[in-house]
């Protein structure tokens, strides 16, 4: 009797510790009109030239407002603070900043707030990540050298000329650079940035629709409406809570639980379960990412004439389709080109540019691998980093294609990578074994930036070191060429020459994906994968 | 006494240098870690070159080693690749996960030692066999289980709990994961006990102070339950260092912001500081608890003494 005393002692501590425990929680309990999100850490500081990752470009898009914005729904770049940008010559521009446009602490937002910053983001001793996006511009070689210390502060081709206006002296012909100016890096910064550093990175100050109201490193981020904000652009809603997550998976299961009201990456594993679960609530829409294999063209097998046969062969032996529906549940579109949907027809996204050598013909494949004297080695090795994603599933099934288009059990593998970090290591040592995983999602929406850093020879993100002097040429002819309809189509012609070679193997454009709860409507996503916040309009 | 204390202290040193020298090389092996912080593309060589620069990353393996115990010393961690000390990861963090600690030590020895004591007074009867079979399945299916099961169970289904622990991570929304944490150790505390104490009820004492007429709760309580206390007490000792170090997968199911976080996004982002100066405090709570184990041996049991 007194077990079974201490037994019944037991569960009834354990039932009120339970209760204690359900009023402890009791949903967001947020302010009204406030909406929770969920975050993940963003890995480097949060300086807008320093994010270069959808968790903090997140928040700098919230914060910040650039010369120009890019139209959420269709990716075209419009004037936001820029009143005009002209030039005769693609490469001398004079920007007019719009009068009237003021930090949330007040400060004026000047020509010179735009050349502090853009100094700051490409010099060398800041360290930041994005300091690249300045390498067009004249001067840049001295700030930011690619060897040794930095020899100047200030880059020679911007000229602040009033207080509204500024110019721009670029080192090459770039027509199309004024719309990549909509990009995060490109955000005007306040005094406070350069003053107050430390106090700034802990609350960040910007001239965008929001204000942060707290934050605390790695847990959450509250960002209120502006109501001072004298953008077009206004918050619809009173804020934003950003909650980190530890698991992509425990933010879903907050969010079924009424917890979070909405989670913008629905993780794979519950791709299956998110239509009877949210209903209409799931937007599936295409974000400018590409996913490629990529080869190691320094490698002499890789690179010998004929090696584009193989590699054309490789292609053709997947489904994509089968792959796109089985193991991503139609989140991924198979790619017929080496762009993005998002760019649009006029952008330069042409379906069905690549033609058969994207289409799935088993026949075809194993003739051309042939041809082109067999698989180097007689073995294909596909690295991918082994802990994100679903690289796994997608590698397997992908294998499994060409093994059996190819009719040989051993002609392709997997080949894991524990960490990412490692993972981009082994890529930078240009030590890659065979073809490797290779994904992009666009820095602006132009056709030329998903060309130039992955093709031109010796561009920032061209890993597997393909050169090719035709398309080096027809790319910088397109980027002279001031009409911008004849330059998408040198973009188009350079892309021929990729597909030709078959530099790399396009695999799939990947949608963006969120799930929100009931009391939110008008949520979208942009191009970027990024829910466009201030539209979201709550109850 | 008090010469014994010093005597393990002593000790403790070159295990800890050992230990640290040990996950400082293991970190490094793991490689370069620049090239993960830009992305899917190649740091600008002269970013990178700079960026290891200020991490000293490009002094030799023993330099970085000497400069990085020079600073721990002085009681700097060193700075995590986001720009946030080391030690300010670990204020956020440690609280978090000895708070989850306390909660699944508590379960460990209310709930384990008292199904223990049940059982080991009752063997062979149906509780005895009844919470047997219980721990083996316990024992037998994996945290992540019980763990999504629970999560699902009480914080979707029935909505008893907030399926995840908000950022404060009170002790009460700590409950469910603490449980979770515990439920593989509470199931072989219960055995232990369980087992300690069907050895003991038979020995001499028990029966003298059964035959004294002593009151049956103080039987148990004060005679057999203490001295079978042992092997329990030392296996809740090591237990404590594992339950703060391994709850990765727990805390990454109910969204808690402890060391098991950190410690997996460290290793995600090859951030040497921040793994390196979390297992080092692991290190120093294991042994301290090892101590503190082999010093409640003499308080449990009055003929173990130290010199």
């Amino acid at each position: 009797m007194r077990g079974a005393r201490h037994a019944r002692w037991a569960a009834a501590a354990m039932a009120a510790a339970l209760s204690a425990a359900a009023c402890g929680g009791g949903g967001g309990g947020t302010a009204p009109g406030v909406l929770s999100s969920s975050w993940s850490d963003p890995p480097n500081p949060l300086e807008p030239a320093n994010t270069n990752e959808v968790q903090g470009g997140k928040v700098l898009d919230m914060l910040f407002r650039g010369l120009k914005r890019y139209n959420p729904r269709t990716g075209a770049a419009e004037n936001m603070l820029a009143e005009k940008i002209e030039t005769t010559d693609s490469q001398n521009f004079t920007v007019t900043v719009k009068d009237g446009w003021t930090f949330s602490d007040g400060e004026p937002v000047t020509a010179k707030s735009f050349v502090d910053a853009w100094n700051y983001g490409a010099g060398l001793r800041n360290n930041q990540r994005n300091a690249y996006f300045f390498g067009y511009i004249d001067g840049y070689d001295k700030v930011h050298p690619e060897t040794g210390s930095q020899r100047a502060d200030t880059l020679s081709g911007l000229r602040v000329t009033g207080p509204r206006t500024f110019t721009i002296r670029l080192s090459q012909k770039f027509s199309t650079f004024p719309d990549t100016l909509g990009y995060v890096a490109f955000a005007p910064l306040p005094r406070a940035f350069f003053d107050h550093h430390g106090d700034w990175l802990k609350k960040p100050v910007g001239n965008g629709p929001y204000l942060v109201k707290s934050y605390t490193r790695g847990f959450m981020m509250s960002l209120r409406k502006w109501e001072g904000y004298p953008g077009p652009d206004g918050a619809q809603n009173n804020g934003v809570d950003l909650q980190v997550y530890t698991d992509g998976n425990t933010a879903y299961t907050d969010l079924l639980a009424g917890n979070l009201d909405l989670v913008d990456d629905v993780p794979a594993a519950q791709l299956k379960n998110v239509k009877a679960d949210l209903g209409g609530r799931y937007i599936n829409t295409p974000a400018g990412i590409i996913q490629t294999l990529a080869f190691p063209f320094y490698d002499p097998r890789w690179n010998k004439p004929g090696a584009e046969k193989v590699r054309t062969g490789l292609s053709m032996a997947i489904n994509r389709k089968q792959i796109t529906h089985r193991i991503f549940h139609d989140t991924r579109t198979p790619a017929s080109d080496w762009t993005s949907p998002v760019l649009g027809v006029d952008g330069g996204f042409q379906e069905g540019l690549c033609g058969s050598a994207c289409t799935y013909d088993p026949v075809r494949a194993r003739k051309l691998v042939q041809e082109g004297g067999g698989l180097p080695g007689g073995q294909v090795r596909i690295a991918y980093n082994a802990d994100a994603g679903s690289h796994r599933e997608w590698v397997d099934a992908l294998c499994n294609s060409i093994n059996r288009a190819l009719g040989d059990d051993k002609a392709c593998v997997g080949n894991p990578v524990g960490t990412f970090a490692d993972f981009r290591n082994q890529i930078g040592r240009h030590k890659m074994p065979g073809p490797f995983r290779a994904g992009w999602q666009m820095d602006y929406p132009l056709i030329q930036n998903f060309l130039q850093p992955l093709y031109y020879t010796r561009a920032s993100s061209n890993d597997g070191q393909w050169s090719d002097k035709d398309f080096d040429r027809l790319v910088d002819r397109a980027n002279a060429e001031s009409d911008k309809a004849r330059a998408v189509r040198l973009f188009q012609d350079a892309e021929k020459v990729v597909r030709d070679n078959m530099a790399a193997i396009p695999l799939w454009y990947q949608n963006g994906s969120a799930g929100y709860a009931q009391r939110l409507t008008h949520v979208a996503l942009n191009p970027f994968s990024v829910p466009v916040y201030n539209e979201i309009r709550v109850g | 006494m008090g010469r014994y204390v010093i005597r393990r202290l002593l000790q403790m040193i070159p295990v800890f240098l050992g230990a640290t020298l040990l996950i400082f090389l293991m970190v490094n092996v793991m490689g370069d870690p620049i090239a993960g912080l830009c992305g899917e593309r190649q740091c600008d060589p002269a970013t990178a070159a700079q960026l290891r620069r200020e991490f000293g990353l490009d002094k030799p393996l023993w330099q970085q080693y000497a400069t990085y115990m020079g600073n721990v010393f002085t009681g700097d961690f060193g700075t995590a690749f986001n720009g946030q000390p080391v030690t300010e990861l670990m204020g956020t963090a440690f609280p978090v996960t000895v708070r989850l600690t306390v909660v699944a030590v508590l379960f460990e020895v209310v709930i384990g030692i008292a199904l223990g004591v049940i059982t080991g007074m009752r063997r062979g009867r149906p509780v005895d066999t009844s919470v047997l079979l219980l721990t083996l399945v316990v024992i037998s299916v994996p945290t992540f289980v019980t763990g999504l099961l629970l999560q699902l169970l009480l914080g979707v289904q029935w909505g008893w709990v907030r399926p995840s622990v908000s950022y404060q991570a009170a002790l009460g929304e700590l409950i469910v994961p603490g449980l979770v944490l515990a439920s593989v150790s509470l199931a072989y505390v219960t055995r232990l006990t369980r087992t300690s104490i069907a050895e003991n009820r038979r020995s001499d004492y028990v029966r003298t102070a059964v035959a004294k007429g002593l009151p049956r709760r103080r039987v148990i309580l004060r005679h057999l339950l203490r001295n079978s206390l042992i092997p329990v007490v030392t296996f809740i000792g090591t237990d404590i260092g594992a339950l703060m170090g391994g709850a990765i997968v727990t805390e990454r199911i109910f969204n808690i912001h402890g060391v098991g976080y950190q410690l997996y996004q460290g290793i995600l982002r090859h951030n040497t500081q921040t793994v390196v100066g979390f297992v080092t405090v692991l290190v120093l709570v294991f042994l301290v608890a090892n101590l503190l184990v082999d010093l409640l041996y003499a308080v449990l049991d009055p003929r173990i003494r130290y010199a």
